[in-house]
């Protein structure tokens, strides 16, 4: 079915925000699996149209769904985190764990925000679609969210830690 | 800061390209005045530089199966544990003790309702598989059952099901909702595959008798015995599929004995 191949393509932009969003590989795939599940179940609802702007607002919805009603989930102590066995991509680890960090300390909409134009190069206006609010909101959550990831990582005690790889 | 009467919105707008080439060129002019304006510029463009970085390797990761299995045959049922548990088999391997300390918090209903459907999906997951279906193949059969026995802490016999016309082809570690289960595959000279899929509880839950599920092509026995629970998955009718999970019953009762 074309739907199926569709959404599969989508899938690794999907995680790859997902995991942006949670801080957290294992929450970020149950966050990617509910609003798949919900794709699914809303499919006929789909019209033809820009199909990762509809799955990015299903996600927004679950996501904000999720910190209502489970709330324990988002705040895990950073020294009860496991080790994650080791892979090659140690380095690269450290430096998402530095930015995982930051953004955690980032209100959930200012970090939605910040990541959908940051990091998913939505244009304001899609962004707004995606979040249900206006484009003016978005463009002040966007500039609150920068102003404070900014003195977050400035306040940091390694920032050079995030390495630029390109 | 600066007292400049450019809007801080119209900036980030900047930015991000979201101006006509006019006013891009009005920002521009003005940023040219302004080393501190465009000092801040420059830092909200890296931190897209930042997000991409870290972030960006998602994009190349394989993806889980429980997200491909979700799409590809999305369940007539909602089973949202069954999408939680075939989560887990694919967050697993690289979560570990993480990922099994997680899901049984998630866990909230009787091990057994949910076995044929574990054991299928496990099947669906990794019988496709052509270069890993298993972690350890059949010319290692005694250090796969050393090693299953040692993490589901029972003793595991791998079955022969040579005279039902199906080798061995290996086994692997899987999360179960009790912890460590183990998923032996076979296979005919047809290549058609079975999985048995093994989990142990803690506590005893006495024998059943086989019971029988279907989903799609795809049929499960199951059974329980002591701590044990079985289920026998394979793209096979029915009463081709029975004599099978007889075999195997026969064999592991024989060496185990219920209780």
């Amino acid at each position: 079915m074309p739907a199926e191949h569709a959404i599969l393509a989508e899938i690794p932009r999907l995680r790859r925000y997902a995991r942006a969003l949670t801080g957290n590989p294992a929450e970020a795939d149950d966050l990617v699996q509910d609003t798949l599940e919900r794709a699914l179940g809303k499919w006929a609802l789909w019209r033809p149209g820009n199909l990762r702007a509809w799955l990015l607002t299903l996600m927004h919805n679950v996501f904000i769904n999720q910190l209502r009603t489970r709330p324990a989930l988002v705040s895990v102590d950073e020294g009860d985190l496991p080790e994650i066995p080791a892979r090659p991509r140690q380095h690269d680890e450290l430096e998402i764990r530095d930015l995982d960090r930051a953004l955690a300390r980032l209100p959930p909409e200012q970090r939605e925000v910040l990541l959908l134009i940051g990091l998913e190069e939505l244009s304001y206006e899609a962004a707004a679609r995606v979040l249900g609010i206006p484009t003016g909101t978005v463009m002040s959550r966007l500039s609150r969210a920068r102003e404070r990831l900014r003195a977050i990582l400035a306040g940091q005690d390694s920032p050079q830690r995030l390495k630029v790889i390109r | 800061m600066t007292s400049r009467p450019i809007e801080r919105e119209r900036l980030h707008a900047y930015a991000d390209g979201e101006l006509s080439s006019d006013e891009r060129a009005d920002i521009a002019a003005r940023l040219a005045e302004d080393p501190a304006l465009l000092a801040e510029v420059a830092a909200w463009q890296h931190q897209k530089t930042l997000l991409h970085a870290a972030y960006d390797p998602t994009l190349a990761e394989p993806l889980p199966p429980a997200l491909l299995a979700g799409v590809i045959a999305p369940p007539r049922r909602r089973l949202p544990r069954l999408a939680a548990a075939l989560g887990w088999i694919a967050l697993g391997a690289a979560l570990g003790s993480a990922a099994q300390s997680q899901w049984s918090a998630r866990s909230d209903s009787d091990p057994f309702a949910t076995l044929p459907h574990r054991a299928a999906v496990a099947h669906t997951v990794f019988v496709p598989e052509v270069r890993h279906p298993v972690e350890v193949g059949a010319d290692q059969e005694a250090h796969l059952a050393a090693w299953l026995s040692r993490r589901l802490d029972a003793r595991l016999r791998i079955p022969r099901l040579l005279d039902q016309g199906f080798q061995l082809v290996g086994g692997r570690l899987i999360p179960s909702d009790s912890g460590p289960g183990a998923l032996i595959m076979y296979e005919d000279s047809a290549g058609r595959r079975l999985t048995l899929y093994v989990c142990v509880d803690a506590k005893d839950s006495g024998t059943t008798a086989f019971r029988f599920a279907r989903q799609d092509t795809l049929s499960t026995f199951y059974w329980v015995e002591g701590r044990s629970a079985y289920a026998l998955s394979g793209e096979l009718p029915r009463d081709a599929l029975l004599p099978i999970a007889t075999a195997i019953h026969r064999q592991l009762a024989g060496d185990l004995p219920p209780g």
